[in-house]
This record gives C-alpha cells, structure tokens and sequence, in this order.
C-alpha cells in the first residue's frame, strides 16, 4: 500500500494485515478510528448491543498473532466472557455467559479482539433484525431499509466499517442474506465444519457459525481461523481443514456451474443484473447453464417444521429459574414459533409434520448430491430482491422464510455457500447478492468462484479502483 | 381367579468416571457439596451440546448381551420433553424408538420374564425441600444431572410379588457382576418400578394398569405388589375398575397411595436429539463384546451344580463380582480335591462360621473350614494315651519340644493323626501337648 485511506476503518482485514507489517500505520491508529465512527454512528444505526471496552488494550497484546489484533464484531448469540450474551433477547437481558464459544476462542486464539457484540433477530428468529428487542438495526448502506437478518449487526457492522470483519451464524440465509443486503461478503460454512458449542442454540440440525468480511479474501482469513473439529460438538467433522486463503486468485476456467431458481416470477427488474452476473462467470471460462432443481417453496415448509421444532424445544430451558428472565420476556415471534413447534411435535402430530418434513429434506439433500455430481457448483440469487423497507416484517409472520427462499433448499441440506455483491442499485444504493454454493467440505471452491467473480468486476465498494 | 399381569420397569446409574454427556465426575453421592460437579452442559447453559460417553454405550450393549438381548445396529438419542426445577434442558436426552437393546430375557424359578428394551439416557438433578430462615424453599443440586442411567423394561410376564423380586435381584446381580452399575438402591442408584394389573384371562391385558413407582427396596416393591393385588381385587370384586394411576408405596402404613391419575398418555413430544449423530456398530463389533463377556452368573451356578453339587440356592453369595466368582470357583475346587463337601463350604462361609472373604488365599479357606469343621473334641484320655505313646517311640525329638522346639509340632500332630485316625481338634492338641 502506498497510500494510506482516508480513515483506517475502512481497510480490509487483509490491507490491515499487510500495512501493519509495513509499518504503513499502527494498530492503535486502526482502532482510534473504528471508535470514532462507532461513536458517530451506532447511536443510530443500532448495529452494537455491547461494546469492548479494553478492545485496544487487548489488541496490542496479541498484535504478533495471524489476525494481529484487528477488532471483530460479534454476533450476540455467541458466547463471550466478559461481554454479555443476550442473543437479542430480553429474556436474557444482561446475562453474562460463563464460558467462551468454541468459534470465539479459535478468533480469539487466532489473535482477534471481539469489538463489540451484534444486534440481530432476537434467538436468531427472523431475516430483518426488526425482531430485536432492543429495536431494529438499519442498513448502512441506505438506512430507510433494513439490513436483514439474523445476522442483521454483524452484517452493518462490516458495510459501515465498525470492524474490519465480523461472525455471524446461519441456519437458512441469516448470513448470506443480511452480507448481500448490506453489501458485503457472507460466507455460510458447511454445517459441521465449525462449532456450535457455546452458540445460544436455535435450530441445531442447521446451526452454522460463519465469518462475513468485506471481501471473499477476508471471510476465507477468517474462516480459517475459526473452522474445524471441536470436541465438544459432535456434529463438528473430523475432515481436514485447508487454508482457504489458498483458493484465492485461481481461475475458473471449465468450472461447470449451474443456475438455479431463475424462473421465479416478479423479479423481471432484477434478472438483468443476474444475467450479467453469470456472463461474468462465463467470460472467466465457466460453462455456466440453467438447472432444474426441486422447487425451493417445498424447502419453506422443511425448514419451518423442523426449524419450529428444535427451537420449541431449545427454548424450553429459559425459564428463568436459574439464569436470565422469565418467560414473559419472549417477544411475539419466539412465542409464535414455540408454539408452531410444540405442535408440530406433538402425539400424533409429529408424523404428519416433523417426519414428513424429515423426508422431504432428504429429497433436497438427494437432489442436490445429484446435482453436484454434474456441477462443480451452483448459483442463484442470495435474495429475492434489495433490501426491504424498515417495517417490512411487522406483521408478515413468513418473512424470514420468503425472504430466504432460494437459501433454505441449500442449508437444509447442510451445504456451504457464499454471497458476494452483484450489484448496486445507483438510485438507491442497495445491493443485489450472487448466492454460489458448492458440495460439503468445498467451501474453498466457492471462495475460489466468489474471489474471481469479485475481482472481475466492481461491486465490491471496497475493491474501487 | 385372577391373574397379575405385571411388568417392571428399572433404573440403574452405570458406574461411568465422567457423566453421560460431559466431562463431569460422575459420584453424585461422594460429593461432599451439591453442585459441586457442574459444567455449562449438565447445567444446561445457553450454547452448551452434548457429548455422548461411549463408555456408557458400550456398557448398555454388554447389558444387553448379558441380558440375551437383540443389539440394534442403528441407534440414536431422543429428546424427552418435560418441565420440572431438577431438568435444566426442559428435556432429557433419552433413547425412543431405536434403544440399544431389544428383545432380550431373564429366566426365574418361576418362568422367563422377556426384556422388551433397554435403553440409555440421562438422570436429572435432584431436589431438596427445605425450610431455611423460616422460609420453605426448594433447592436443586446437580451433581447427579446427565448421570448415565440405563431402564430395563420388561414385558408383562410376572405373574407374582416373588417372581418381580426375584427378577430385580438377578437384575441387580448382573448389574453388579458386569462390575457397569453399583445399584445403591437406598440412594437412588438402582429405582424399581411396576406396572400392574389383573385380568381374567392370563395373557390378556386388562383395560386399565396401575403404576407404583419410586420403590427403593425389593422387599417394598414384593409388599406393594402384593397390596395391590389386594386392593384391585377388592375393586374388581366390586365391579369397578381400578384407576389409571401412578401410586406410591408408604412403607409406614404398608399401603399403596394415589399420587397422580393418568388421563391419558403423557406427550413428551420426543424427537431425534440434533445435537447428537446416530450411533453406528457393526455385526462384527457386537460379536466381539459378546466374545469379550465374563461367564455370566447362571452359566457358573449351573457348572457348579453340575461339577460340585453346589446348591443354587447358595451360588448367588458367591455371584456378586466377578472377582468373586473367581475365587470362589477356586475355593469349591480345592475343597473338593481336600474331599470336603463345596456345599458345607459355601454353608460355612455364608453363615459366617468362618470369616474368610476373596482376599483369603484359597489354601489357607480349607484351612480355616478344616478347623472349623473338627472341633468336636475326642476323649482327653485317648489323645493323652497316644501322646505318651508317641514320647516314648520318639525320646529325641520330644526333649527337644520341651526344650522349646517348636518346629517339631507338626511333627507330632502328624503322628497323631496316625495313631488316632479321627478328625483331629489343633487347639486341644497343642493343649495336651503342652501340658
């Protein structure tokens, strides 16, 4: 780097990891700036529910770790010592977790400093972040529109340069669709490829801690250094991790990648931009076609049934005996979806719901091995459409579920995937996100597709010329 | 006439260092504080999982074995919902439809009581009542939470308060010889629990059952068995059918007592525990548990039957470990090659003529029995006569005992055994030789 930015929170992780080497600037300078637009802009855009305030202090002593200190904003349903967990509800309001998640020791290890902890859809419930209870977070990009969620304030924290790079955690979509909302790089690990331990649980079947940088190159530093096998989550896989920074800046050429989902209606305005996308891909030498694949509307009602279940049965220990609040404190869409489990699961019941649901995953899984046998990857919109107006999901008990139609069939099925921007909407500076989604245990092909499309084009706000 | 049909349900904490789905230690009656070992997952924190003790598994299945059961190749865990102070996931991790162990059985004096399954889940914390500053207040302790606790399950094959007791204590033996469970029954390690009712016809389940639940002895449980009959005969007799109930037993008052009437099937909504991955084995790995089991209990008291005519009713004194059983197989065999009866041996030792446990060398239990059997004294005169006769055949060697060489002894009681021919009493020998 010859230039230093304008302001040092603006730099990518791995820009801060090479000027800090070359001495370009310090470490202190990097967090003087990040407190200084945490303290002109969080106020309103209600991205941290906590902040860190020895972050500078704990960031010099480990500034000779691979990640050097840089300052990394949490999702609040991760456990931290120190910081409180509150995973946005009010239930669990001040509530200090006791032990360290497995996935923020590894940050931690790794030389990161949790900055602050992040607003998101309270328990993870919701694709807006509106379900907070300690209110929305708005979309840095365009702040009558909303971020999305659940990772909703990890996702802003990254686009508004509060961080240089932040955790988040998906069951279907909350990562990559709050990353392609707010601009920014969302990378959804295959589940089981990081843990789960010490994550305030939702649906555990698909539960799956995930980095979102500003750039593919910073989620691939960042999931490097929070992946593999943990002990203490059996549904972690023993499968190797490789560097994934070493997927970065490799062609493409003879991929074959194939397009889902482009025959959904109403989104004529959008296609265009789409269809530019793929052509980027094809320019790079991929042979790129449409598919077929089962209708995603069947992965919505999969992902409700089971989703519902696991998390009316979650929830159950929060009952405010021994740790947190009462449950009187559960906000409307906790309740609802408690109750659509319980039900779901109950005698007689269960059959016609959980274990059909149960079923027809296994379909999606079945068709997307199928389809993974032919296609070195697949791609679809991350959302159907820029991010919604702030309101939006008042009343639309669905939301999340319409919101992340194109992602559900995926997570369901347990595999990775990464959502870069794809374009920018000029008029009102939201963005479009390329969903790229590869076999389990390949992420480091969709970080090599998602790298190469990034540094083809130019919508990435970071890569400016 | 009336037929009880009763089955059993039994609860036993496997005997595990570390609990089931943690690190913890697993003594939740040797912690000298409550709550003493607790981590964030028998706590149940936010975030917590579970990790399952593959000790504890392979403990269920050698059970199963043991038990002639049916091992399932493909199992999993379930969550078990409820909601009580003691359950900190509002769930218990437990086994549903796919247990470790099926169809298996226990043969009894008074017929074979078929195992329906046997599964592996885990204990919950326990609660203490108390009054502290004036104020009732209920505390929990959860040193005993995720404990590693298997239930047996058996089919309504009892048919009398005997047969369920003898049933539960050879249960208990097993338990106890596979050295898996310790079965402390006045602590709660070993929990019995029957499901009964009458009938008309044997082998046709009645349209109601009764539960007695929480029975912490087998004398209780054969007490409240036969209560029961008691008292559903009463209500049959009359006409009226008893109550869908879980009843307790008041050991005070010797009588049964409702707690709680079932009106219909408890809805514990239970489903594949995500946070678990099945369990896979193959035929070739249940094989050799199977090949890696002791000699069970009945197998020995059969061969002790045969090769020592050893009594059944005494072989279970000497079935509780395999330890044992070990020694004990030693000691019938050196007893019978001493030409003593192995029967008056194990009647010497379990009424306690003798105190001899495994730690006694086997040479030296016949010893003890030897003595213990001849202690009739012959007739003082006879031994003296002989005594003055073997002076008299060996001089040198009797100056040199009276001047203090006590080697020869033995000596001279083997003489004497020549001469009189009689079980010999040491005691009263050395007795008249020192004189």
């Amino acid at each position: 780097m010859t230039k230093k930015p304008i302001s040092l929170n603006t730099v990518t992780i791995k820009q801060a990891l090479t000027g800090l080497q070359a001495k370009d600037f310090s470490l202190a300078e990097i967090y003087e700036a990040t407190d200084q637009i945490v303290a002109k802009q969080n106020k309103d855009l209600n991205v941290y529910l906590a902040t860190n305030e020895k972050a500078s202090v704990e960031a010099r002593k480990v500034a000779e770790s691979p990640l050097a200190g840089l300052p990394i904003a949490v999702k609040d349903n991760f456990g931290t010592i120190g910081l409180p967990t509150t995973a946005a509800s009010l239930v669990l309001d001040g509530y200090q977790s006791q032990y360290e998640s497995t996935v923020t020791t590894k940050l931690l290890e790794a030389g990161g400093v949790i900055y602050g902890k992040t607003n998101m859809d309270a328990w993870a419930h919701g694709s807006s972040t509106e379900t907070s209870q300690y209110g929305r977070t708005l979309n840095p990009r365009n702040t009558q529109h909303l971020p999305g969620g659940s990772s909703g304030g990890s996702a802003a924290a990254v686009a508004a340069d509060m961080c240089l790079g932040a955790l988040g955690s998906e069951t279907a979509g909350s990562i990559r669709q709050p990353a392609a909302w707010c601009g920014v790089v969302g990378l959804k690990p295959t589940y089981g490829r990081c843990s789960r331990y010490g994550v305030v649980a939702m649906a555990s079947s698909t539960d799956s801690p995930g980095p979102i940088g500003k750039t593919v190159e910073d989620t691939a530093i960042l999931l490097n250094a929070i992946a593999g096998h943990d002990p203490y989550d059996s549904t972690t896989s023993q499968e190797a991790v490789p560097d994934f920074t070493s997927f970065l800046d490799k062609s493409i050429k003879g991929m074959k990648i194939g397009v889902l989902y482009h025959d959904l209606p109403g989104l004529d305005e959008i296609w265009p931009h789409f269809d530019a996308a793929t052509k980027v891909l094809s320019d790079l030498g991929a042979l790129v076609e449409p598919v077929k694949a089962f209708d995603p509307h069947h992965a919505i009602g999969v992902y409700t049934i089971v989703q519902r279940a696991e998390v009316s049965s979650n929830l159950g220990r929060y009952d405010g005996i021994r740790f947190g609040n009462d449950r009187s404190h559960f906000g409307d869409e906790a309740k609802r979806r408690i109750m659509l489990g319980t039900f779901t699961l109950s005698s007689g019941y269960s059959d016609q719901y959980y274990l059909r649901a149960q079923k027809v995953r296994t379909l999606f899984i079945n068709d997307f091995e199928k389809l993974l046998k032919k296609y070195d990857a697949l791609i679809s919109l991350t959302s159907p459409g820029y991010a919604k107006k702030i309101g939006a999901s008042e009343g639309a008990a669905m939301f999340g579920e319409l919101e992340d139609l194109l992602l559900e069939p995926s997570s369901i099925s347990g595999l990775p995937g990464i959502s870069v921007p794809c374009y920018r909407d000029p008029n009102t500076n939201l963005y479009l996100g390329l969903n790229i989604m590869t076999p389990k245990w390949q992420e480091g092909r969709a970080i090599q597709i998602a790298d190469a499309y990034e540094k083809a084009t130019t919508w990435n706000s970071w890569r400016q010329p | 006439m009336r037929h009880l049909i009763c089955g059993l349900e039994v609860h036993a904490e496997l005997k595990t260092n570390s609990k089931m789905f943690c690190g913890c230690k697993n003594d939740p009656f040797g912690a000298s504080q409550p709550n003493i070992y607790t981590c964030p997952v028998c706590l149940g924190l936010p975030g917590a999982l579970p990790v399952a003790n593959k000790k504890a598994i392979e403990w269920t299945i050698k059970l199963g074995l043991a038990l002639n059961c049916k091992i399932n190749l493909f199992s999993k865990f379930d969550r078990k919902h409820y909601f009580y102070p003691d359950l900190p996931k509002a769930y218990q991790i437990s086994q549903y439809d796919l247990p470790f162990c099926e169809n298996g059985f226990v043969e009894t004096s008074e017929g074979r009581v078929r195992i329906r399954r046997i599964h592996l889940e885990e204990d919950t914390g326990k609660l203490l009542h108390k009054t502290i500053d004036g104020n009732k207040v209920s505390l929990i302790d959860f040193n005993r939470s995720s404990v590693p606790l298997i239930e047996i399950v058996t089919e309504p094959d009892i048919h009398t308060a005997s047969q369920a007791k003898e049933y539960a204590k050879k249960l208990r033996q097993i338990l106890r010889y596979l050295d898996i469970a310790n079965c402390d029954m006045e602590q709660g390690g070993m929990r019995l629990e029957a499901n009964l009712s009458l009938a008309n016809t044997p082998d046709v389940l009645p349209k109601y059952k009764v539960e007695v639940k929480n029975i912490n002895s087998f004398r209780f449980m054969e007490q409240a068995i036969a209560y029961e009959v008691i008292r559903q005969t009463e209500l049959l007799d009359k006409n009226q059918t008893p109550a869908q109930e879980t009843r307790g037993w008041d050991m005070q008052k010797q009588v049964t007592y409702s707690q709680r009437v079932k009106e219909e099937a408890e809805d514990y909504r239970y489903f594949p525990d995500p946070d678990l991955p099945p369990i896979e084995f193959t035929q070739t790995q249940i094989e050799i548990m199977r090949k890696l089991l002791p000699e069970l209990p009945d197998v020995i008291a059969r061969r002790w039957e045969h090769d020592f005519n050893l009594d059944p009713k005494n072989s279970a004194y000497f079935l509780e470990t395999q330890s044992g059983a070990q020694w004990a197989d030693a000691v019938f065999a050196d007893a019978k090659r001493n030409k003593v009866e192995p029967n008056d041996v194990a009647n010497l030792i379990i009424n306690k003529k003798v105190t001899v446990d495994q730690t006694t060398p086997v040479t030296e239990v016949i010893e003890k029995i030897l003595a213990a059997t001849r202690t009739d004294q012959l007739d003082p005169n006879l031994v003296k006569e002989a005594i003055n006769s073997i002076k008299n055949e060996f001089p040198t060697e009797w100056q040199r005992y009276q001047a203090g060489d006590k080697k020869l002894l033995g000596f001279f009681i083997g003489q004497l055994k020549k001469k009189i021919n009689q079980p010999l009493d040491p005691k009263q020998i050395i007795e008249l030789l020192n004189k």
